[in-house]
């Protein structure tokens, strides 16, 4: 197993000497969005779909020119300009590094980024701030390009703070209703608590090493003590729960679904939220030199799995059962991740997978919620499928993706992770392996009944709701990633293509995973079974209207687990008293002791005050008396 | 043989009741007077003075102290007039209206 | 002069010193009388004891020209401004013992002790010398001298008094003056307004009796009861204030019920009954 190294990066030649124009063109489309106002409302998403999909062509120039390359000539870094020249030690180049590893998230987010731009055209076509809209989309490109593509722990975390900063702008984007501004408030406040555990990451690898570089920190690691690095990893998982949903800073992402669709799409299911697993695989020489926070990720990322599909099984909110889902994938991807080199690349392929797929599911929902004049509940759907015909094929095959069925995506790119699980060995591999496979049972589950409940069974429409198929600026992007989830996966796969693509930067797995082995079939047979009791329950029986109060265990699904009981019981009460405890002490302390110098200083004139008795004869009676203390003064100091 | 001393000494004791008697009497009128009072110790210590230096310097202090307590006493009856006529009263303490 | 007489002869010492100290104690029991005394013409009186006492000491001192002034300006002229003033002021009013400012009383007496005991401190410390002796600037030529220091050595100071006391005489003409709100009224209207009052007549003139035959004896009436009118309204407050404080009463108090009503100068008052 050889240690992956980010070190040898040869500088840019070519096409990667512009590569700051990946970010340049989302930026510019950003500023004049922004910056231009109501001036460029007429052509405002023209500008930002252009500006997209201007950075995935210059994206795919990049990866021609890498594939044209050999060996460790595929790994270029373009120094852009330096931010901060040496202080003492403390020197931060921007530099963009294009590597494997990097190649593959710019494509996925600007192709995706780009149809789900041009969905949006459609989508957002009746709401007066779509220009507004854009702008951000844009923003947020650049952030997350930034994100993947700077070769330094700083430069990426401007672009993780830039692309929380777009988050909440785009969840509270219909600001002036009452639910979008809390929602990103409180995505903003839980990816705050990973920022920290971020940032303390980048100030101990400064402290250890000098230097906040990919290279110089993966070239030193190994000198540091096992406790310091297993610090960092777990710091840096920390700041991967936050930006990507994991337990226990899971709570935000299904409030995140007040904001318009395609964000949903673009930033909570394709891109922002894989953030995490970025970080990680990104970091893995550090993860790879300490198995304790390997296997603390791994637990995260399989309890996340089971914690979201579990949420996903009582949402009768299309989008948020479809968050839950999405919750749980990323907990596939950390599982896949915490494995070490075996699994880096697997998690890299089902999260580019997973893009195409969860994107297409959200796209359709978000047919479907406009078609329905914007009411998400499933059971006020039904019987869709005769009225929307496409939305109904591309969301079957994003269905059949994720529940992993061959050949669709998700069967070539999901298996593999469960198989590395149960091949880690020992207790916690046979545990994180079962877990798996639970939950894609559970996922099989709830995504079939998300399907009878929209698309089939009795139309238990609201009156008033006339559906037909979306027009084709919607569906033509909803077409194209049905085909990315028809064959991302097996192309992705097919000869280990991917896990060779990515070695030089992930490391070499030491098994090649063929897609027949025996636990897949068990999987599938899971798989097929979680199908089948949700049709029994949702196909064949009517769903009713009004939500039934169902069992102990669908009440805690639909309360999201607790989770959001717990984060203000543990969190939120405490701070609360907190703060309310500083405030008492401000008023009456600090304020008290100002406060009472003051009264002090009036009572003390207004007993002085009454020294002026206003009469003659006692002012005489001070001047004299004055007079006499001064002669006598004067009289001591001659004396 | 008298010394300066015998004078200065009562001076001094004129002096301190004239000021005395400025702040416990109420009628403008007798504060006044115990000016006066002090205007004339401080007189009568200037003669003794002179005589003690042999010079007629303290005399000629004296004379003009007198000059000048006159032209005092006539303007500030005057104002005492003036005051009594709005007022209809001559104590000092009405003057208090910078109480408190 | 008395008083080259008193300076020449040595044997006359001990007579010069009891002199003095009779005219010490009394000067400071007149300046404490001053003071302490609740009529303001009292005090008046005490002043004057005080500044002839403190004549006499400048003649023993060689200095007779200031005596003389002291005497004729001060006693003479300043003295008897003040009591003109209380003429106007009102001859009766007087200070009650009551003092109104809390703690004045003490505070000023202990500030007094603290001012003599400073004093003393400066003037028991200072050296103060024998006097000198009796030159020509003592003898007789005193007035010659003064007027010779006067009129070269202060001469300035000399103009400058001269102008302040134009000043102060200007001054006091504009601060006493009253200036009439309305036309003089004439002889006419004055008596038009005598008649108005329904007293035209002057008011009667005290009683002239066998055995008391005084200003403060009222007369009397057609029918017998003493007229108030007849008294001055100074005397009547006096008796009555005399008797009202448990002192011997003049005659006039025991009759002086007020059988006609008065107004606080002693006229007859019409406006009582209105009331």
């Amino acid at each position: 197993m050889t240690l992956t190294s980010a070190e040898v990066t040869l500088p840019a030649v070519g096409a990667v000497h512009a590569a700051w124009l990946l970010l340049a063109f989302p930026s510019f489309g950003a500023a004049v969005l922004l910056l231009g106002g109501k001036r460029t409302n007429a052509w405002g998403h023209l500008l930002g779909v252009t500006m997209s999909l201007a950075s995935f062509v210059y994206g795919v120039a990049l990866f021609a020119q890498m594939l044209g390359e050999r060996g460790a000539g595929r790994s270029r870094d373009d120094h852009v300009y330096t931010w901060v020249p040496a202080i003492g030690r403390f020197h931060v180049p921007i530099g963009l590094q294009i590597d494997q590893l990097s190649i593959c998230f710019v494509l996925l987010i600007t192709g995706v980024g780009s149809l789900i731009l041009i969905y949006a055209v459609g989508y957002m076509a009746a709401d007066p701030d779509r220009r507004r809209f854009f702008g951000y989309l844009n923003l947020f490109i650049a952030a997350m390009l930034l994100l993947v593509t700077a070769d330094n722990y700083v430069g990426l975390y401007i672009g993780w703070e830039g692309v929380g900063l777009a988050s909440y702008l785009l969840i509270g984007f219909w600001y002036y209703n009452p639910a979008p501004p809390v929602a990103a408030k409180k995505a903003f406040v839980a990816n705050r608590v990973g920022d920290a555990g971020l940032t303390l990451a980048i100030f101990l690898m400064f402290a250890q090493f000098g230097s906040v570089s990919f290279a110089g920190v993966f070239s030193q690691v190994h000198n540091a003590s096992p406790g310091v690095v297993t610090a960092l990893g777990l710091l840096l998982l920390l700041g991967a729960c936050g930006k990507s949903a994991q337990l226990p800073l899971q709570s935000w992402l299904l409030d995140a679904m007040e904001g318009p669709t395609p964000v949903s799409a673009l930033i909570h299911a394709a891109t922002m939220v894989t953030a995490g697993v970025y970080l990680i695989v990104r970091s893995a020489p550090i993860f790879n030199l300490s198995s304790d926070a390997r296997l603390v990720v791994t637990i995260v990322g399989a309890a996340t799995a089971l914690f979201g599909a579990l949420i996903g099984c009582a949402k009768d909110d299309i989008k948020k059962a479809l968050a839950g889902s999405t919750m749980s994938q990323i907990g596939y991807m950390m599982l896949a991740a915490g494995l070490g080199p075996v699994g880096y690349a697997l998690a890299i392929a089902h999260l580019l997978a997973h893009g195409f797929f969860k994107a297409g599911l959200f796209l359709g929902a978000g047919a479907v919620k406009h078609e329905m004049n914007d009411e998400v509940d499933m059971r006020r759907f039904g019987g869709l499928a005769t009225v929307m015909k496409i939305t109904f094929v591309t969301f079957t095959f994003g269905y059949l993706a994720i529940i992993g069925i061959p050949p669709f995506s998700g069967f070539f790119t999901k298996d593999p992770i469960i198989e590395a699980a149960f091949a880690k060995g020992g207790t916690s591999g046979a545990l994180l392996g079962t877990a798996a496979v639970i939950g894609a049972g559970i996922t099989a589950f709830y995504m079939t009944r998300v399907m009878f409940m929209t698309f089939a069974g009795r139309k238990r429409w609201d009156d008033g709701a006339h559906p037909h198929e979306a027009p084709p600026v919607m569906t033509s992007p909803m077409v194209i990633l049905a085909v990315g989830s028809l064959c991302a996966g097996g192309f992705l796969m097919f000869s280990n293509r991917l896990i060779d693509f990515l070695a030089p930067v992930t490391g070499t797995p030491p098994l090649s995973h063929g897609f027949l082995a025996p636990i897949s079939d068990i999987s599938l047979a899971v798989v097929v079974a979680g199908a089948a009791v949700a049709w029994a329950m949702y196909g064949r029986r009517e769903v009713p209207v009004t939500a039934p109060r169902g069992s102990f265990a669908t009440v805690a699904a639909r309360k999201d687990l607790y989770g959001d009981a717990f984060n203000e019981s543990v969190l939120m009460r405490p701070g609360q008293w907190l703060t309310r405890l500083s405030v008492f002490f401000d008023n009456r302390g600090v304020d008290g002791l100002v406060n009472s110098v003051a009264a002090s200083m009036g009572g003390t004139s207004g007993r002085l005050r009454r020294s002026q008795t206003g009469f003659v004869r006692s002012y005489a009676l001070f001047m004299l008396a004055g007079a006499v203390i001064v002669v006598f003064a004067l009289l001591l100091v001659r004396l | 043989m008298i010394s300066p001393a015998h004078y200065i000494a009562l001076a001094v004791i004129l002096f301190v009741i004239g000021g005395v008697g400025v702040l416990i009497r109420r009628n403008a009128l007798v504060v006044f007077m115990c000016v006066e009072l002090m205007l004339n110790a401080v007189n009568l210590s200037f003669i003794a003075f002179a005589r003690m230096h042999g010079t007629l310097d303290g005399q000629v202090i004296a004379f003009f102290v007198m000059v000048v307590a006159a032209a005092e006493v006539v303007v500030g009856l005057a104002i005492l007039t003036s005051i009594f006529r709005a007022r209809k009263s001559v104590s000092v303490d009405d003057a208090n209206l910078l109480k408190n | 002069m008395s008083h080259a007489l008193i300076l020449a002869s040595p044997g006359s010492n001990s007579a010069e010193l009891a002199a003095w100290w009779l005219l010490a104690i009394l000067a400071v029991g007149a300046a404490f009388g001053l003071i302490f005394t609740r009529r303001a013409v009292h005090c008046a009186v005490m002043l004057a004891i005080v500044m002839l006492i403190l004549a006499a000491m400048y003649a023993m001192q060689g200095a007779p020209f200031l005596a003389f002034v002291q005497v004729i300006v001060y006693t003479g002229a300043v003295l008897m401004l003040f009591l003109f003033v209380m003429m106007i002021v009102g001859i009766s009013a007087a200070d009650s013992i009551i003092e109104t400012i809390r703690g004045q009383r003490l505070w000023a007496g202990l500030a007094g002790i603290a001012l003599f005991v400073l004093l003393a401190l400066v003037v028991g410390h200072a050296a103060i010398g024998a006097a000198a002796p009796s030159g020509p600037r003592n003898s007789s030529a005193n007035v010659g001298d003064l007027a010779r220091l006067i009129f070269t050595t202060y001469v300035f100071p000399f103009e400058v008094t001269s102008a302040l006391l134009i000043t102060a005489a200007v001054g006091a003409m504009v601060l006493a003056h009253r200036e009439r709100t309305g036309p003089k009224p004439t002889q006419r209207l004055l008596s038009r307004r005598r008649v108005a009052t329904g007293h035209p007549a002057p008011l009667p003139g005290p009683g002239t009796y066998a055995q008391h035959n005084a200003v403060d004896m009222p007369a009397l009436l057609p029918d017998g009861s003493p007229s108030r009118l007849s008294v001055s309204g100074v005397l009547a407050n006096r008796a009555i204030e005399a008797e009202r404080s448990g002192g011997r009463a003049a005659i006039t108090a025991q009759v002086l019920e007020p059988s006609e009503p008065v107004d606080a100068n002693g006229r007859p008052d019409d406006k009582v009954e209105e009331r």
